[in-house]
This record gives structure tokens, sequence and C-alpha cells, in this order.
């Protein structure tokens, strides 16, 4: 029955809600304290969703004549250093449940938290008393599901706006199709983003950056909320790396008067300039480390509640309480579509308003 | 934060760098450049059409009032050569007039002046005609009424008797 449960929380994740599934009759029958398991079971379920994965699962089911549970899943490269570099295929590692034998090591996938382990023959894995595996893990450079996700986000991107520059070639500056719907987008980080916070002289310099990011950004927003399931911008590895790119670009394009107001703020007494020094270096920090915060506990937040509301209709288990929760899934659904492409925006935003503290020419002394 | 930096994948992160590092690249060189530059060639195209329009606009301006004023100049010319000539032909009129009046006056003077003459000598012709001829009926009552002594007397008396009185 769980795994039944199961199939019919993956489907309405997938239709979002064009039915309740098979389980919600047979559970009818059940006593109140399965209720608790559906409850954890959901909320594995969510925890296992905002993780990454090793391969593209689609959705599982349960054989009834087998009783395994069979994955519907695209299997992805697992890329392993270990002492050199090890390569198979995620199926290969049947969700935890076999050793993988590569090079004379064997690895083991951990279910709970989705990563790779060095086991011995049999795939013994030591937990600790908060249920941490004590196994070494070797470094995983792996083809996952985010970077699946990254790699089509890039090569739409790329196919995208290559024919956009394209087709505005052969018209002669004019956009077609949908050069008409991206075209203002553009101008508009142009326009209002980029030379408002870093100045008509240098926005050129920044304005792939901003572009890219933009719509990396939001693509990969609005991606996490179609039925793919994907998390890519929750993760806060990928929201690492772009805050730290935003902070490399920063420091390294930053002019003189950047870290003169940085170490010696001007036109304030000496010993103010002292206490201010450290708390502005500080802020070089703090500011990227809140662009890479913000977005992913945005996403990470949206994607949660949006699967607690689905998952409240199989507690509910009752005609007005499933309808109301359907509707505040889908009311959540559209914020989180707007949220999608706020993120973007003031990821982007920020990101110029940096670039143009670091390029700004103070000729006035303030 | 523990459990955020346990789920850090340095293999995801590595990926991700790489990736979009790579494709901000490609994009600079295959789609934001080429779109940024022909969008700026738009505008300064536009740019450029507006300008030249309002340049065209305003020599259509400046010609239209070249044209105004010469029609202005041309209208003031015809009406100060009109007043010209209807100054002339009056004056032309009024010049005709008093020569002919003065020419008349001169006419009449002259006539008058003759026929003053005329009179004159006609009245002179008549005194001598008249002279002649109490001259010659005095004779004749003369020699009639002389003839007899008496009547002398009376004459002489008369006349004396005039002379008394005077």
């Amino acid at each position: 029955m769980n795994k039944q449960r199961h199939l019919a929380f993956t489907i309405l994740i997938f239709f979002f809600g064009l039915t309740i599934g098979r389980s919600s009759t047979s559970v009818l029958e059940k006593d109140k304290n399965l209720k608790q398991d559906v409850k954890s079971e959901i909320k594995e379920y969510i925890n296992h969703h905002l993780k990454d994965s090793h391969s593209f699962s689609i959705t599982s089911y349960k054989d009834e004549k087998t009783g395994k549970t069979v994955y519907i899943e695209l299997p992805l490269p697992v890329i392993l250093y270990d002492n050199g570099l090890k390569f198979f295929w995620s199926s290969a590692l049947k969700h935890g449940k076999k050793v993988v034998a590569s090079g004379g090591n064997f690895y083991k996938l951990e279910y709970h938290d989705s990563k790779i382990y060095k086991t011995d023959k049999d795939g013994t894995i030591t937990y600790d008393s908060d249920h941490h595996p004590l196994n070494e893990k070797p470094l995983d450079f792996s083809i996952t599901k985010n970077i699946a996700t990254i790699l089509l986000v890039s090569i739409m991107m790329l196919l995208l706006f290559v024919s956009l520059a394209k087709s505005f070639k052969q018209n002669k500056g004019i956009s077609k199709g949908m050069g008409r719907f991206f075209e203002p987008i553009i101008l508009y980080i142009r326009d209002e983003i980029a030379i408002p916070n870093i100045g008509e002289k240098k926005y050129r310099n920044y304005m792939s950056f901003l572009l890219t990011v933009f719509f990396f950004i939001w693509f990969l927003n609005m991606l996490g909320l179609t039925p793919l399931g994907v998390n890519v911008t929750g993760n806060i590895a990928v929201t690492f790396s772009l805050a730290l790119l935003t902070f490399i670009i920063t420091n390294v394009t930053a002019n003189k008067n950047y870290w003169g107001h940085i170490f010696w703020m001007p036109g304030v007494p000496v010993l103010i300039k002292i206490i201010l020094a450290p708390i502005e270096l500080l802020g070089v920090f703090i500011k990227p480390f809140s662009l890479l915060i913000r977005l992913y506990a945005n996403i990470q937040a949206g994607h949660i509640v949006l699967m607690s509301l689905i998952g409240l209709m199989f507690v509910f288990q009752n005609w007005v309480g499933s309808s109301l929760s359907f509707g505040l899934a889908f009311f959540i659904s559209i914020i989180e579509i707007l949220v999608a492409l706020l993120q973007a925006y003031i990821f982007t935003m920020l990101s110029a308003l940096y670039f143009g503290f670091a390029v700004a020419e103070h000729d006035e002394e303030h | 934060m523990e459990k955020l930096i346990s789920e850090f994948s340095i293999g995801l992160f590595f990926w991700q760098t790489i990736i979009f590092i790579a494709l901000i690249l490609l994009l600079k060189k295959f789609a934001w450049k080429p779109i940024l530059d022909s969008v700026n060639e738009r505008e300064q195209g536009i740019k450029d059409a507006l300008l030249s329009a309002e340049k065209a606009r305003e020599e259509m301006a400046s010609l239209q009032s070249d044209n105004e004023l010469t029609l202005k100049k041309a209208r003031v010319e015809r009406d100060t050569l009109l007043k010209e000539a209807r100054e002339i032909k009056q004056k032309l009129i009024d010049d005709a007039k008093s020569e002919a009046k003065n020419e008349a006056s001169k006419i009449i003077a002259q006539a008058k002046e003759a026929i003053q003459n005329e009179k004159n000598s006609a009245i002179v012709d008549l005194k001598n005609q008249m002279a002649d001829l109490s001259v010659g009926i005095a004779e004749k009552v003369l020699q009639s009424k002389m003839s007899e002594d008496k009547a002398q007397m009376n004459l002489v008396k008369e006349l004396i008797k005039d002379v008394t009185l005077k």
C-alpha cells in the first residue's frame, strides 16, 4: 500500500492534482496510526526530492507479481575520483541495493543522504549515533540529476539565444518570433538593471554575466516547478557557485576607489576609519553570501511548501480538506511562478548593484 | 548550517561552475554580443533617422517661412507699385487739369484784353465820329441860326448868363 501511495503522490506531482490515485480508497479502511505513516512517508519523499540524485527518476511503482519496486528513470553516469577515475552508470547502483565494483574498490549508494560511499565487498555501511555513515567518501564528480538539468538548460539557452542572434542579424536588428518575447527582457536588464546600477560607461563588460545569470536562474526556477521535479536553484552548491562568480567578478574588476572605501573610508575621523575597515571588509563577503542564501532559501522553501500542501491531501483523506489543500497548492504554485522570476531578478539586480559599487567613480568626497 | 555544509556537493559545485562559465563565454560570443550589437545598431539607426527627420522638418519650415517672406515682399511691392501708379495717375490728371485751367484763364484773359482793346478803339472811333458829327451838326445849326441877329444876340446873352452864373 505504501508504494501505491508513493506512486499516487508522484502522479499527483506529475499531473498536479488531476487524480488522487488508487491508494486513497484502500487507505480509508485502515486505522488511524497509518496517518502517522503517511506523514513520515511524505516527509521522506520531500526530503528526498530536495536532494540531488544520481539518476533522473521519473516515477516508480511496485510490481504486483514480483513485489519489487520498479523505477522508471534515466540512468546517469557516475564519475568518482578515488585514486584514479572510476566510471559506471547509476543504474548499476540500484538505488543503494547493490554494491558496485569498480577498479578493485566497492561503492554503494546510501539512500537517505543520496551519497556514494566506499564499502567492502558486502556493502557494509557503519553509522554513528546520529545515523551518519562513517565510511570513506570518494570525490564524487558524477553527472547527477541537477548537473544533467544544468546541462539541459545550458543547451536550451544556447540554442534559444544563438538562434535569436541569428534572427536579429537576418532581420536587420528587428526580432522575430520568440525574440519578440525575449528582446524586451534583454533590454530591460540592460536599461533598468545594468545601466542605472553600473553606469553608462562600464555596463557593457558585465552584460554577458548579468544576462546569462538572469536567464539561467529563471529557467532553472521554472523547470523546478515542472513535474520533472528538479531542485537545482534550491541547491546550496549551485547558488554558492553563482554567488562566488559575482564575488570574484566584483573584486577582480573593482577599482582603487572601491578598496579605498573599504580600508580607509574617506571623509570620516581616523578612529571611525579604523572601526569601519573590518566591518566593510566583512561586507565584501556578506554581500555575495546573502545572494547565495537568498536564492537557496527561497527556492528550497517554495518546494517544501508546495510539496507539503500536495502531501496534505493524503493526510486529510476527505473531500473538504483535500480540495482545500489542492486550492492552496494551486495558489502557491502560481505564487512560485512569480517567485521564480523575482528571485532571478533579485539575483541579477543585486549582482549589478555590487558591480556598480566596485566600479563607481566618486568625484565628490563624502 | 551543519546540514547545509554536509549537503554541499563538491561535484555539483565543480560542474556547475565549469558549465556556467562555459555558458557565459559561449553565449557572450554567439548570442549576447550579436544581439546587443544589433539592438544598439538599430537604436542608433532610429536615433539617426529621427534626427534627420527633425532636420528635414526644420529645413522645410525655414523654406516655408522663406517662401512666405518672399510672397509677403512681393505683395508689398505690388501694393506700393499700385499705389504709386495711382498717385501718378492722379497727379497727371491734376496737372492736366490745372494746366488746362491756367491755359483757359490765360486765353480768357487775353480774350478779355483783346475785347477791351477793341472796345476802347471802338469807343475812340465812335467818339471821333461823334465829334465830327456833332461839329457838322453844330456847323449846320449855327449856319442856320446865326443868320438872324436877334438870335445871335440871344445866344450871346445866354452865354453870358451862363458865364456869370458860373
